[in-house]
């Protein structure tokens, strides 16, 4: 819906420019923005944009360009690069080649887990009370006494490691 | 550039079957069996009566005192 309201939009735009055009005979001319007219792009998928990389030739380009227009084994080497730099910015292995962006990415991310883990740290030894009696060496040891004495977990678990002949831990 | 697609789909297509397949037989004879090993040996010379009897010892059934 909303695109449909787009399209009415850019229908009235354009009709407005036409009319206008009519009206004031050409003095009205609306140049195009860059952004709309067809553009240059170095992706692997496209061997052959729409348009040449270089837009405005220069006069010594532009005499270059008549020349290609002549048979082509006059040009000389440097010529043939010239001109394919002017219809190309990159070339196939410039444009694939990777860059160093992961050292960046990477340090950014190891730089902010290191702030995290300080704030972490601070919070515990500045913020934080202390934590339930139920941590306390005495408390935990006599759960771990109980969760045996149920036989917690005697396949896998917890009392698979402990020997019930000899009252210790297994090696 | 010629068939871009194709071969980059070949690729992870195969790549995709053959990590998973990989996955699976990695949790499989890495989790799966020696778990259900755990449970065999467990359970062939369990004696549910003994156990039972050293829990009540323990003190840790309500209804069944240690006495």
């Amino acid at each position: 819906m909303l695109a449909s309201r787009a399209f009415s939009l850019v229908g009235r735009r354009s009709i407005c420019t036409s009319l206008c055009l009519r009206a004031h005979g050409h003095a009205g001319v609306v140049k195009a923005d860059d952004f709309s007219l067809p553009a240059y792009v170095d992706r692997r998928d496209v061997p052959l944009p729409e348009v040449a990389f270089v837009r405005d030739l220069s006069a010594q380009q532009k005499a270059l360009k008549e020349k290609e227009k002549a048979s082509w084994t006059a040009l000389s080497i440097d010529e043939k690069v010239e001109l394919y730099r002017m219809k190309f910015n990159e070339t196939y292995a410039e444009m694939n080649k990777g860059t160093n962006e992961w050292k960046t990415v990477l340090g950014g991310v190891l730089f902010f887990l290191g702030v995290s883990g300080i704030i972490l740290i601070w919070q515990k030894h500045f913020m934080y009370g202390p934590i339930p009696h139920t941590f306390s060496e005495e408390w935990l040891s006599a759960q771990t006494k109980r969760m045996l004495d149920m036989r917690v977990n005697p396949v896998e678990g917890i009392s698979s490691q402990w020997d019930f002949e000899k009252n210790e831990w297994k090696k | 550039m010629r068939r871009l697609l194709a071969r980059r789909m070949k690729f992870h297509l195969f790549g995709a079957f053959f990590v998973s397949i990989g996955c699976a037989a990695l949790y499989k004879f890495g989790v799966a069996e020696p778990r259900k090993r755990a449970y065999a040996e467990y359970y062939k010379n369990y004696d549910a009566m003994k156990d039972f009897e050293a829990m009540k010892a323990a003190g840790v059934f309500e209804c069944a005192p240690p006495k």
